[in-house]
């Protein structure tokens, strides 16, 4: 039995595909909350791997001093001032966003397919597996995330890698209720049907019929969340359970920061605007996707 | 009768829940990190100190015995003792509690009050300047991180303006003890002591303001989407047609139905606000879960850990319940669905 047979409209021809794209980029460009969104993702992605590049001080990054320089208010030579130590502020945004990004990539590198894969076997199959998965689902939707994961770095003590871990630990089961929502409403579509009359295995009717019909509720979802793991990551530095000192990242840098306020506010309140862009632009871009796309993530 | 069973159904879920919460915390506390009698008796401890240790505490049995012994304490109100404080970790948490659901209720009173006349407003002038007003304020109270919004009102309102003191609970030399509720506002009036009062109202606006955006925020996208929604109703055209004003159309026939939703929002954002409020809290040096919860994790306090845990998420899962059962009381088909499913 051919491919093509099970899946008759998985693959429409490639200017028909081509036509959606440039009709979907029309749609976008008219959007410009969302233009602005992913202006200022590409922004925050161009930092973060140019940094090495961009930051005018790059050596600002480590462990670098400069007693001379200390609480230097922003000029043209430091555009965002310098810190208690006397390195520079922006060099360091440019490379917190560096860890910032890692962050993302990590937890939802390691929560998203987990989380899609128990969403799918809960909504295909349904039953017992049904009920033992969304119920641990449910329990550990019931958990405060950033309560949790201060209570998993402390059993691991506090470091960047186990903040990324915790946070993975408790990210997952969004999208398997996300997933499950979406398989349950899908698994008696035509298509799945016809897969299973002609004879298609379960894998392949969920990874090469079921997946691809979610993939666009899966990149809206996230999309919103690359912000809101920023967001998480950021308030667990603050609190000094994250990345530790001298790793240049953006929550940490608000706290050490903010023990110069009001006189020298630059030091964390520049930080601090930077990780506000970060996710306003995620979340812009986010939505913008979804109102494109037609997808319900919530 | 069917009410009957679904509060029966809500509450056995919820018990479900905290205990699946105590499972997951049991095991990250006293299974991951490793031997907890050789971290409360530090590196340079004999191993026969450890292992007396660990028979005291307990530790030499079976871990599911451990468990029990754990969840007996845990139905009596008994979190064990803190390493760091030295007292029972349900005495502290009694005085830090209480400190932060001030905090939180003053937060939900502010996020409500300001948050559904703003998605009113919104949804009234759809498209207009008022709209997209509303919709930037929504978007910026999601997207800012609390503890930014915390240090920006202390450097703008309290330091530049000197409107609001930006630290503690109640000024230093105001000497009160909320001992009834444990809510300064609460016990200031039941004393009868209108100047704490305003002093502590003083003190809880900031912090409250700044945990309040991220829900206010959520409250006034929803509360305008779904006025939008049933704004297109043919019983709210009917009572247009009828000539029925404007102000009761919108509050009589369009705001009820919206409060369902915001209801479920308020819910799922309250495991956020819980997480936010430990920011918030540690910005201000407000006395509550934040500042023990902190301490304990970086002394590895591991009793005080589980109680810090198990007290937020019976907290979450309580307000859970609450809702379901207020959305139970407005709308009869969650309550048949959740009695039959």
């Amino acid at each position: 039995m051919s491919d093509l047979a099970l899946s008759p409209s998985a693959t429409p021809d490639e200017s028909s595909r081509h036509r959606a794209w440039r009709r979907g980029w029309y749609r976008f460009r008219r959007n410009p909350a969302a233009v602005a969104g992913l202006v200022l993702v590409v922004l925050v992605v161009v930092a973060a791997l140019g940094a090495p590049w961009l930051a005018p001080s790059p050596e600002s990054a480590g462990t670098f001093v400069n007693f001379g320089e200390r609480h230097q208010p922003p000029s043209l030579h430091h555009l965002f001032g310098t810190d208690n130590v006397g390195r520079d502020v922006f060099s360091r945004v440019l490379y917190g966003y560096r860890v910032s990004l890692l962050l993302v990539v990590f937890v939802l590198g390691l929560s998203v397919p987990f989380g899609v894969l128990l969403g799918l076997l809960a909504g295909y199959y349904g039953g017992w597996i049904e009920t033992v998965i969304m119920r641990i689902t449910d329990i550990f939707l019931a958990i405060p995330a950033l309560v949790m994961a201060l209570a998993i770095t402390a059993a691991l003590s506090p470091s960047l890698m186990n903040g990324m871990i915790a946070i993975s630990l408790l990210w997952w089961n969004w999208h398997t209720r996300l997933i499950y929502t979406t398989v349950h409403a899908l698994r008696h579509e035509e298509y799945v049907e016809a897969a299973k009359i002609a004879g298609a295995s379960d894998a392949h009717i969920l990874f090469r019929e079921i997946l691809p019909n979610c993939i666009s509720v899966i990149s809206v979802k996230v999309t919103l969340d690359a912000g809101f793991v920023i967001l998480i990551g950021a308030g667990l530095s603050f609190l000094g359970l994250g990345a530790q000192p001298p790793t240049p990242d953006l929550g940490t840098m608000v706290a050490s920061g903010a023990n110069y306020l009001p006189e020298d506010w630059w030091e964390s309140v520049l930080p601090g605007l930077a990780i506000l862009f970060a996710i306003l632009g995620f979340n812009l871009l986010g939505d913008g996707l979804r109102d494109l796309l037609d997808v319900e993530v919530s | 009768m069917e009410y009957f069973f679904f509060i029966v159904r809500r509450l056995m879920w919820s018990l479900l829940v905290l205990v699946g919460l105590s499972i997951v915390i049991f095991m990250i506390a006293r299974v991951v990190p490793g031997d907890p009698a050789r971290i409360a008796l530090g590196p340079l401890a004999t191993t026969e100190q450890v292992a007396n240790l660990r028979h005291k505490m307990g530790l030499d049995r079976p871990l599911y015995v451990q468990y029990a012994v754990y969840i007996g304490g845990l139905v009596r109100g008994d979190f064990g003792q803190s390493l760091l404080t030295q007292r029972s970790v349900a005495l502290d948490l009694r005085t830090a509690f209480p400190a932060t659901l001030e905090l939180v209720l003053a937060t939900i009173v502010i996020a409500t009050l300001l948050g559904i006349p703003t998605g009113v407003l919104a949804a009234r002038f759809k498209d207009t300047w008022v709209d997209n007003i509303g919709r930037v304020v929504s978007l910026l109270g999601v997207v800012t991180p609390s503890f930014f919004i915390a240090l920006l009102l202390q450097l703008l309102v309290g330091y530049y303006l000197h409107f609001l003191p930006v630290n503690g609970r109640l000024d230093p030399s105001v000497s009160f003890t909320p001992d009834i509720t444990g809510l300064v506002l609460v016990d200031a009036l039941i004393r009868g002591q209108p100047g704490v009062w305003f002093d502590g109202l003083r003190h809880l606006l900031l912090p409250a303001i700044s945990l309040a955006a991220a829900s206010l925020g959520q409250i006034a996208r929803i509360t305008r989407s779904s006025m939008i929604d049933v704004s297109r109703k043919d019983y709210v055209e009917a009572a247009r047609a009828f000539g029925i004003p404007d102000l009761v159309t919108t509050f009589k026939y369009m705001l009820k139905p919206s409060f369902i939703p915001t209801l479920t929002i308020l819910g799922l954002e309250f495991a956020s606000l819980l997480g936010n409020a430990f920011l918030v809290e540690m910005v201000f040096g407000w006395p509550g879960m934040a500042a023990y919860g902190v301490r304990a994790i970086l002394h590895k306090d591991f009793n005080a850990i589980m109680g810090v845990v198990m007290i937020t998420g019976a907290f979450f899962v309580f307000v859970n319940l609450l809702i379901d059962v207020l959305l139970g009381t407005v709308d009869p088909r969650i309550r048949i669905r959740g009695a039959r499913s």
